[in-house]
């Protein structure tokens, strides 16, 4: 066995939407400097107690780890507008079930914050006990948001719902990241739930969004975003 | 309470006499009972149960059936329309095969004393009919593996079909206790016992280093750590193997595995011989050695291959030519290891270094199977470092030294799923279940908190924050017994029952179909020719175009489709992608100790071939030849970059963790590591600083360097961020319930249904590091993945025995080492580099 160790390098990588400027992070947010503007998709809060009804006793940690992720976001980006877009919460009942102390921590982000609350599949109805704004999408300028990306192409849209994950594979072996995906026209969202995995953007749900020639991924490391071309992400 | 016998051809007179219709079989047969078979036979009749060791072709397996075949031919007719009786004797062998095989075997002495014994098989692949049947009308014997044991007994009905059970048979015993396979089995066997206090075990084993630990296994052990053995029959003797060291013409090479030097002399000694068995270590060097002897097989002679990789109808077709004499030569891996008979085999090749000289004596035991003549065995070392541990082997061999690993204490996973399925089979008293526990031998050191853990991990998923008590799996009811919640419950475990983790396969299939570089087209792929399983993680890293070794061809990779791998013959002949992992064993403590010996003492060079001889010749004028315990460490220029080399003859994976502990030492001490390559038997670490400067300036100390605390605070930190325990969790998580087995292809539907365990893991961590399941993953990793016991031994042998030697140039020892850096692929913890190479090409 082989070992090399890395360099460092710059965290956050730039990219541009229908001609608006953003920035993504490593740890999936994206931010639009010219509205001070922080989006976050796919929290599914309470995921873990969702599927533990169902039997499945996995680790009941995931929420207030999500919501502390998210905490170090907001600290870093200091936004003044919140976009959440979509499938904030696991199932129709999570925003009640979530346990008080996680309440308050969300409603302390909320606070002095415009936040917006886009709706999904899994919450198809706002949280009624959180304060935020309730949307079905939301367009600001160019830019339009919505969970479910609009089938076909569509410019200036920046959605969720699909968890898009790239696989590369170099030197006999193959790496797999959540990421962000575009084209220049419009851009999907990693997840950003501590509990939700990834979709290779290679899988027939992602057909006929993107320009296959502008396509990158936005592929998130330990540390710091990668940008790479279609050309090298495999299925 | 121990027997040594010696059998020879002449059996020892024993008083016992057998009932008439077992000693007239034998008289007919123009045989006698051996002394053991005798012996095992008045043992269990005092109702004493008993470990038999024994060489292979020593009539084990009729010895461990004679007792019961006696006791159940000696019961009492059953009326016709009275109660079926229960089965009397449970045969359990770690492999399908093996139990259809005995079977067949037992089927020919039944018939000819004309006993009116039923047998019958259990496994995966009984069909649903026949297994209710069983149920109804249980056979006398039952001959099954170790998962359906699990799922008998986890079934609601199981007392009573157990009820009237005397005898159970364990074949195979020292592969079986090694495994968590094993764990379970143990507390199965605790279950049984319960059941019938009375219950008498069997165990067949072939030599094992301490068969003490086998006769503790096969009993019940007392509450207060009292020992208890069973009784010891050990068949000693047999005819000495004659073994060799191939003697080539050609050039030994310094490094690879592939042997390919020694075809020719490979292939005259198959042409010599009737039936030649060919052992290698892994499935990549099996495929390598059947297609180079294809190569120059002029003579057109039947060479087979056998791995377990291949398809089952594949293995059975080689195995059935192989019984019927059809066969000139068998190339396999450790698949053919365990005791299925065979006849004619005169000659054991054994291709690369055996790692252990136990698993040597096993495989030599192969040809000739018959214990009075000699097995006659070729070893053909790939390259120097091998042939010195042949050399050792060799020596070990004719010593008759044992080197099987010591049996460790049961896993905690493997606990939770016995646990779940003794609530499936009915409410349980935890206090009776922990008593159960602990009478299985891998339990007997399980304290209470444990198992207090174990439980609450079954009800509620065992976690600090109790939101989950609402969803608990089972609960404590008012008569102060645990029951499942919910039928659910017991259908998902029936499910995962009896699962000890195996990595997920995809089929290999052939297709015509043929797709460009990158492209991703979804079309269907029309299925050709199964050609066996291969590993998922070795397809994953394939692009459509590679090609790679498999089935004895070169296959070109043409896409998955679901849980499908398709391929194509390749027109290559040499395969772009090397090798695939699987099926590669650490050099053993007891051959490291042999070859460290002798490369210390030039007088045992004398065995070695000349060319062998000359290398360490050079390395002691050039550089310095240890001492059996001192650790020699050599530091040298090349290139661009300075070198450490280390050879502590301590097998691969605890060099690896060495290599990971040293160069994070090695960069808090600004000494600029860049990276390390691990191999058998030495570490090479490579950095950008000159490391013998270092040493010789007193800047860096080597004895601070290799201090034993580096397994305290070191080692921690660095398995918390290591990948490779995500992968053992995947595991542990998997064995004890609380994720699902998953299943190559059929993920991507169930994409919000589920949760990746690594998710898990990474969550764990940070918020309950004292977990059960962490708990019972860092044990795992500890002992297995990473041998740290044995990097501390190690640590602690060469305390003030370090020798280090700067050089000018590489020396001769290193040349090996430094051949395969580069060959291999990089390590986990090195993605994100990967990542960074494929953004760069941005940049071009």
């Amino acid at each position: 066995m082989t070992a090399q160790f890395l360099k460092q390098r710059e965290p956050n990588c730039e990219l541009e939407i229908a001609g608006e400027a953003f920035v993504c992070d490593p740890s999936g947010c994206l931010y639009w400097p010219e509205q001070n503007c922080m989006i976050v998709s796919d929290l599914h809060l309470e995921k873990g107690s969702s599927l533990a009804a169902k039997g499945r006793l996995i680790p009941p940690y995931d929420t207030g780890e999500t919501l502390s992720r998210l905490q170090l976001r907001l600290d870093y980006w200091q936004p003044k507008v919140v976009i959440s877009l979509g499938d904030s919460f696991h199932d129709a009942d999570a925003a009640t079930r979530i346990p008080s102390e996680y309440h308050s921590q969300l409603e302390a982000m909320i606070k002095g914050r415009d936040w917006i609350w886009i709706r999904g599949n899994h919450d198809p109805k706002a949280p009624g006990n959180f304060s935020g704004e309730d949307a079905i999408e939301l367009t600001i300028g160019a830019i339009t948001f919505r969970h479910e990306p609009q089938s076909g192409s569509s410019t200036g849209e920046i959605a969720g719902h699909l968890h898009p994950a790239a696989k590369i594979k170099r030197r006999g072996r193959s790496v797999r990241r959540r990421c962000f995906v575009g084209d220049g026209t419009r851009l999907i969202m990693p997840s950003f739930g501590t509990f939700t995995g990834g979709l290779n953007i290679r899988h027939k749900a992602f057909d006929g969004m993107f320009s296959e020639e502008n396509l990158h991924a936005w592929v998130m490391g330990q540390n710091s975003v990668f940008q790479i071309h279609a050309r090298q992400l495999v299925s | 309470m121990n027997q040594k016998l010696h059998t020879g051809p002449e059996a020892i007179e024993n008083t016992f006499t057998l009932p008439d219709q077992f000693d007239n079989w034998f008289a007919g047969k123009g045989w006698q009972p051996r002394a053991h078979q005798l012996e095992l036979l008045s043992r269990l009749q005092n109702n004493e149960s008993s470990l038999l060791i024994a060489p292979t072709g020593a009539g084990k397996t009729l010895a461990g059936f004679l007792p019961s075949l006696i006791e159940i031919a000696s019961r009492p007719k059953r009326k016709p329309g009275g109660a079926h009786r229960s089965i009397h004797t449970l045969y359990i062998s770690p492999l399908k095969a093996l139990a259809v095989d005995i079977e067949r075997n037992l089927a020919m002495p039944v018939e000819e004393m004309g006993l009116a014994t039923k047998i019958e098989t259990r496994t995966g692949d009984t069909p649903a009919h026949k297994r209710q049947r069983q149920k109804l009308a249980p056979p006398d014997i039952l001959l099954t593996t170790p998962e359906q044991l699990s799922l008998l007994i986890a079934a609601k009905d199981c007392e009573r079909f157990f009820d009237g059970l005397e005898i159970v048979i364990f074949d195979e015993l020292h592969s079986l206790v090694t495994s968590k396979r094993g764990h379970l089995l143990s507390l199965a066997l605790a279950r049984l016992r319960t059941f019938r206090p009375n219950l008498r075990t069997i165990g067949l084993s072939a030599t094992v280093a301490t068969p003490s630990e086998l006769c503790q296994w096969l009993v019940a052990q007392g509450p207060d750590g009292e020992v208890h053995e069973s009784s010891l029959i050990e068949v000693t003797g047999g005819a000495k193997p004659n073994i060799t060291i191939l003697k080539s013409e050609n050039r030994i090479p310094w490094a690879g595995h592939s042997a390919r030097y020694a075809m020719k002399d490979v292939y005259h000694a198959i042409q010599d011989h009737k039936t030649t068995l060919l052992f290698v270590n892994t499935r990549s060097q099996a495929e390598l050695l059947f297609q180079e002897l294809w190569r120059i097989n002029d003579d057109t002679l039947p060479i087979a291959l056998h791995h377990g990789s291949l398809d089952v109808s594949q293995r059975r077709r080689v195995e059935q030519a192989m019984s019927d004499n059809a066969l000139r030569a068998v190339v396999a891996t450790s698949t053919l290891d365990l005791g299925i008979d065979w006849s004619d085999v005169d000659l054991v090749i054994h291709v690369g270094a055996p790692k252990g000289a136990s698993r040597l004596a096993q495989r030599i035991g192969r040809s000739n199977h018959r214990m009075d003549e000699p097995s006659k065995a070729i070893l053909i070392p790939a390259n120097r470092f091998e042939v010195l541990e042949c050399q050792a082997a060799l020596d070990a061999n004719y010593l008759g030294s044992q080197d099987t690993p010591p049996l460790i204490d049961g896993g905690l996973d493997v606990l939770a799923q016995h646990v779940l399925g003794s609530a499936c089979a009915k409410p349980f008293d935890e206090d009776k279940l922990y008593a159960e526990i602990i009478t299985a031998a891998p339990y007997a050191s399980l304290s209470r908190e444990n198992f207090d853990k174990v439980l609450d991990f079954v009800a509620t998923g065992g976690y600090a924050l109790r939101t989950y008590d609402q969803y608990a799996k089972l609960r404590k009811t008012e008569d102060g017994t645990w029951r499942v919640t919910h039928p659910r419950v017991a259908q998902q475990y029936r499910l995962n029952a009896g699962t000890i983790v195996e990595f997920p396969k995809l089929d290999v299939r052939m297709t015509r179909q043929r797709f460009g570089k990158g492209n991703n087209a979804r079309g269907p792929m029309r299925g050709g020719m199964m050609l066996g399983r291969i590993e998922e993680g070795f397809v994953e890293a394939l692009a459509p175009g590679d090609t790679f070794r498999f089935a004895g061809k070169v296959l070109r990779f043409e896409g998955i489709r679901e849980s499908i791998c398709y391929v194509s013959n390749a027109a290559d002949t040499d395969p772009k992608i090397p090798s695939y992992a699987g099926g590669k064993f650490p050099l053993s403590t007891f051959l490291a100790e042999q070859v460290r010996a002798m490369l210390a003492n030039p007088e045992s060079w004398k065995r070695l071939p000349e060319q062998v001889r000359e290398w360490l010749e050079i390395q002691k004028v050039k550089s310095i030849l240890p001492k059996q315990d001192e650790l020699l460490v050599e530091t040298f220029p090349r290139a661009d970059k300075f070198y450490m080399m280390l050879y502590p003859f301590e097998g691969r994976m605890a060099h690896q963790t060495l290599g990971m502990l040293l160069t994070r030492r090695l960069e808090r001490a600004h000494a600029r590591p860049l990276g390390f390559m691990a191999t058998d038997y030495a570490l090479g670490i490579w950095g950008l600083r000159d490391f013998g400067h270092m040493f010789k300036s007193g800047e860096l100390s080597l004895s601070r360097l290799l201090d034993e605390d580096m397994l305290g605070d070191d080692l921690d930190a660095w398995l918390d961020e290591s990948f490779l325990l995500k992968r053992t969790f995947r595991q542990c998580a998997t064995i004890a319930g609380l994720i699902e087995q998953r299943f190559p292809g059929k993920e991507k539907s169930g994409r919000q249904m589920t949760v990746s365990s690594d998710l898990i893991y990474d969550v764990l961590r940070t918020h309950q590091p004292d977990h059960i399941l962490l708990m019972a993953t860092k044990e795992d990793a500890a002992r297995g993945l990473l041998d740290v016991q044995r990097l501390g031994d190690l640590l602690s042998r060469i305390k003030t025995r370090i020798v280090h030697k700067n050089l000018e140039q590489i020396s001769p020892l290193a040349v090996p080492v430094m051949m395969e850096i580069g060959k291999e692929s990089i390590a986990g913890e090195a993605q994100d580099a990967l990542l960074a190479e494929a953004a760069e090409e941005l940049l071009r």
